[in-house]
């Protein structure tokens, strides 16, 4: 019973450890455990969003260098391969490994039609695995894409 | 049996005699082939040509270059006659000045930041607070505590002592009876020390010669010490320094939280959260009417401003000559190396925000290896890349 009771304590520590900035401090002290995804999974895409709606692909203006402000084309089409124009696209992203976001925020600053989108001022601001996350709402509803860069 | 072990022994021999003679491109003096690519992308010779400043027209500009030179070792541009530029930022000690806060007229909160490749760093000052080299030469003049002048004073300077060169970069001198004639003149006094400062870079390191070694294929022996080298190792991987101190200035020019202790007798102050939103609103920043291209403002454009992040946060300097210029940190709270390398190994939890450092666990003897390493990044600091000449020459 006492058991039962300690481990009920346990649950709740760790459940508004996860909810509080506690989450935050334990990362700092044994690191942020993220699990860098397989080879396979890394690249500029083609990359399916969560629920399949969308079909993103990254098209850097230049290879993807540390410390330099970049800027990218983005392609949306649906999953027949349909270009979707007039979407409203949000940018976030950061280093799961180090626990912190991009360094600016990126922004979409205009639309090109064919599901052409140009992305300014993404900046990596060291090397390693970065997630580029989008949040894409299309006529059908919004979606995220997630990719995993080598930078 | 003994044949058999003899026999044993040649193999061996012969697999490490192979070994010896053809020597793995890939592994080079221990190194990977990813730690050799780390390594030279750390290398002087890497640095990109300096990249042009569009919102200051003269920034190239040899002539006004010269004068930004004078000026920046002009006593005249202070409220007592007795502060320049050089006060703080000492040519014969890489432009800085070895002590915990500046003094100018009166006693900073900052320590002295060197200006070996400042030019190439999208934000200036410890809080990132001026977009450019010229926004950022001109927050001292006015400060009470540096240079402790006035905007008119200055003007008058260029009037009295400098007019010709002055008249041969910008035209006709304004009347300096009117407020905005006075900035423009007072703007035009930031970018051509900008122009004078553009030109100090930093020169090749112990640390850059031994990675030319590694590239050309000489093992790089006799560079760096074991200790040195293991430092190195230590620098880009467990010690995880490379993480912000990386590229050819060994910086990522970011401003991160690493929980140093504010000095007791200071007020607490808030680092970039404060200098961000100080560098959208800045008198002299790119988008202003002072600048030479207020369209192009990228840095501005995308900044990240008000986020939590930012508290305390500090810009990441670059390492270079670090030995150098002791003591360090934003308000010269650490002595010595080894009391930087001992706060990172600890990594204590921050006043406010949060530090993003964790504790290294390295033992004292890696401490030493990672400190011996620190001291091969020292090496001569260029203007126009030769030896400063100094304030009279």
């Amino acid at each position: 019973m006492k058991a039962i009771h300690t481990m009920l304590v346990l649950a709740l520590v760790a459940a508004l450890c996860t909810l509080t900035a506690c989450s935050h401090a334990m990362r700092m002290i044994h690191g942020t455990g993220a699990r860098r995804p397989a080879a396979s999974e890394f690249g500029l895409g083609p990359r399916a969003s969560a629920a399949g709606w969308y079909v993103a692909t990254l098209e850097p203006a230049a290879p993807l260098r540390p410390r330099k402000m970049l800027t990218m084309r983005l392609v949306v089409r649906d999953a027949a391969g349909r270009a979707i124009d007039e979407a409203a696209i949000a940018i976030d992203g950061g280093m799961p490994e180090h626990g912190h976001g991009l360094p600016t925020r990126p922004r979409v600053a205009r639309s090109l039609g064919d599901g052409l989108y140009e992305i300014e001022g993404v900046r990596f601001n060291m090397g390693g695995w970065w997630e580029f996350r989008l949040a894409i709402t299309g006529a059908r509803g919004v979606d995220t894409v997630t990719f995993n860069l080598a930078v | 049996m003994a044949h058999r072990t003899s026999a044993a022994i040649a193999l061996l021999a012969a697999t490490l005699g192979a070994a010896h003679a053809t020597p793995d491109a890939s592994t080079r003096a221990g190194w990977t082939r990813a730690q050799l690519a780390q390594l030279r992308a750390m290398a002087i010779t890497e640095l990109d040509p300096l990249p042009p400043d569009p919102t200051n027209r003269v920034a190239d500009d040899p002539r006004a270059a010269e004068l930004g030179r004078r000026l920046f070792f002009d006593t005249r541009l202070s409220a007592n006659g007795r502060v320049a530029c050089s006060t703080c930022h000492q040519p014969e000690r890489a432009f800085q000045d070895g002590i915990a806060l500046a003094v100018g007229v009166g006693t900073t909160a900052r320590r002295t930041m060197p200006l070996a490749g400042m030019a190439r760093a999208p934000f200036l000052f410890w809080d990132g607070r001026k977009d450019s080299l010229w926004a950022q030469a001109l927050g001292p003049l006015e400060s009470p505590v540096e240079h402790g002048g006035t905007r008119p004073q200055y003007a008058r300077v260029i009037a009295d002592h400098y007019r010709d060169d002055y008249e041969a970069l910008f035209g006709p001198l304004p009347d300096l009876t009117l407020w905005d004639a006075i900035t423009y003149v007072f703007v035009n006094i930031g970018k051509v020390i900008a122009a004078y400062e553009r030109q100090i870079e930093f020169g090749a390191s112990r640390f850059d010669r031994y990675v030319a070694a590694l590239t050309t294929g000489a093992p790089g022996e006799g560079v760096l010490t074991d200790a040195e080298a293991a430092g190195l190792r230590l620098f880009i991987g467990r010690a995880n320094c490379s993480q912000c101190h990386d590229g050819p200035l060994l910086t990522n020019h970011e401003f991160h939280n690493t929980g140093v202790r504010p000095r007791p007798e200071l007020p607490l102050d808030h680092g970039r959260l404060t200098g961000a939103s100080a560098a959208v609103s800045d008198e002299f920043n790119c988008r202003s009417r002072w600048s030479d291209a207020r369209d192009r403002c990228a840095e501005l454009d995308f900044l990240v401003t008000g986020a939590h992040t930012l508290d305390r946060a500090y810009k990441v300097p670059s390492l270079r000559n670090v030995a150098e210029r002791a003591p360090y940190m934003h308000a010269g709270q650490l002595a010595t190396l080894s009391d930087v390398l001992d706060h990172y190994n600890r990594a204590p939890a921050a006043v406010a925000g949060h530090s993003e450092l964790r504790p290294l666990r390295l033992r004292p003897v890696e401490l030493r290896q990672l400190e011996a390493f620190l001291r091969t990044l020292s090496g001569p600091v260029l203007v126009g890349g030769r030896t400063p000449p100094g304030p009279t020459q």
